[in-house]
């Protein structure tokens, strides 16, 4: 039985307690690195990305032109199966680095890869561009963040969902239509600034009308192949993006203020480290969100010797996020500390790296009694 | 208003930055890459980080936290999620010194 009510409303107790206690908008540790090496990595180039966006783009064509030449035989269902994650998981991380402005040196180039991205996901280029931005300042602190996946204890329905897209298209579908109609949420309010509305209602109009002439193919071809195309990906292609997207926070800590607590970095294999565009260096993104997705394995080896050990595989990853999850039904204060290497330096009580799981995390105030199986940790 | 020394010519890097504090206040002064001298205010309108850790890129300075954007010659918010433009003060070379006047 679960022994806290935690609140994740984005206006709610948990909310207003984190602020409290110093834990909003708060300073974050950081790996010593000398100025020069960080401007080294931080570079901009725009060649890494012209050539993964020509290969993802170019994928999506000979995968797309696949499935319609053999459409309706399941002999297209390969085609399909790698169009989707293209379209669903590639854009994800295509969304994520471009919001970042990181992927290219030229603006534009990250601009409009920005909105293509948006738009296969359905993600709403305002609204999540300022939600992402919650996220980096607020990184999985209780009541702020709107970006967290797992809740304590998680909700499985949730979780199981997404591996299909049901329940990020239910929001965005929501938002879509919302925004479309020029109304704007009270939480969404609370981190997309006055000024920027207006352009997040003018695309979700924009996009409805793309819908509406995909709708309008559907029907005069009598057909949903243009909804394989376009909006059904989401469903059948997002997998990739659900499997590599729980690894980055879920099982770790919350309502701390160094991300080698709250973060995790997972070597994958190169295709899936091209979908994901190498977030699954996620300790390092957060840590040095400057620093581009092509240059993250060469941060990860600069200061490896400062986090946790890399999990070896995905595998290695799940085997310790799952227990985890388990484990928060009966204890929402569980958590996964990860031993720190002896060349690191150590989790530091200001950042709340004293917190212990199982111990009662600060700022979350549904707290019914001492907890009374705390243990220290492992 | 005073002009107060931040620091000296070869203290910065072309195209980069350094972080001067006077008087209560944090400022950043930059050096472009046609070797202009700039000075704006150091922390960043949308959440107080200091630029100094930030990434110049031709006339722009990049927020380390949010990747942010300002033109440090006018100061001006080129990019979300920064909507405020920063301050920016006169600078003057003198020697090698590097004078920036700002308020007193």
């Amino acid at each position: 039985m679960a022994r806290t009510n935690r609140d994740y409303a984005l206006l709610g107790r948990d909310a207003k307690l984190a602020e409290e206690i110093g834990l909003v908008s708060a300073q974050w540790y950081h790996t010593d690195m000398p100025r020069k090496e960080m401007k080294a990595l931080m570079k901009r180039e725009d060649g890494p990305a012209i050539r993964d966006t020509a290969m993802l783009f170019a994928a999506m064509a000979v995968s797309a032109l696949g499935g319609i030449a053999l459409w309706p035989s399941w002999w297209s269902a390969p085609f399909w199966a790698v169009y989707g994650v293209l379209y669903a998981s590639a854009m994800d991380s295509r969304w994520h680095e471009c919001g970042h402005g990181s992927a290219f040196r030229t603006r534009w180039m990250n601009d409009a890869l920005y909105q293509v991205a948006c738009f296969c996901m359905l993600r709403n280029p305002v609204l999540w561009r300022w939600s992402h931005t919650r996220h980096h300042t607020d990184t999985i602190i209780v009541g702020h963040d709107p970006e967290i996946i797992a809740m304590r204890p998680a909700v499985v329905a949730r979780l199981v969902l997404n591996l299909f897209g049901i329940f990020e298209f239910l929001g965005n579908a929501r938002a879509l239509l919302t925004l479309a109609a020029g109304q704007m949420s009270e939480q969404e309010k609370s981190y997309v600034p006055e000024s920027e509305r207006p352009a997040a209602f003018r695309i979700a109009r924009i996009w409805l009308g793309i819908y509406a002439c995909v709708a309008a193919a559907a029907l005069a071809m009598g057909s949903i192949l243009p909804f394989m195309l376009v909006g059904l990906p989401i469903f059948y292609g997002s997998w990739h993006m659900v499997l590599t997207g729980y690894m980055q926070h879920l099982g770790l800590a919350e309502n701390v203020l160094d991300h080698r607590l709250n973060s995790r970095t997972v070597l994958i294999n190169p295709v899936s480290r091209f979908i994901y565009w190498n977030m699954n260096y996620h300790v390092e993104h957060h840590m040095f969100p400057m620093v581009p997705y092509h240059r993250l394995k060469d941060l990860h080896e600069r200061i490896r010797h400062d986090l946790p050990p890399a999990h070896p595989s995905m595998l290695s990853a799940y085997r310790e996020i799952l227990p985890a999850l388990v484990r928060q039904f009966s204890n929402p204060d569980w958590f996964v500390k990860r031993t720190l290497p002896p060349t690191a330096k150590p989790y530091r009580p200001e950042f709340h790296g004293d917190l212990e799981p199982g111990r009662p995390t600060p700022g979350i105030g549904g707290y019914g009694g001492l907890p009374p199986d705390a243990v220290p940790a492992e | 208003m005073p002009w107060i020394k931040a620091c000296t010519t070869g203290d910065i890097e072309e195209e980069d930055l350094i972080r001067f504090d006077h008087g209560g206040r944090s400022f950043a002064v930059y050096h472009s890459p046609d070797g202009e001298f700039f000075c704006t205010d150091g922390l960043c309108t949308h959440e107080d980080v200091h630029l100094a850790d930030g990434l110049v890129i031709d006339y722009v300075i990049e927020c380390p936290k949010h990747n942010g954007q300002f033109d440090y010659r006018t100061g001006e918010a080129m990019r979300a999620p920064v909507c405020k433009d920063l301050g920016t003060y006169p600078v003057k070379v003198e020697g090698t010194d590097v004078l920036i006047e700002v308020p007193a």
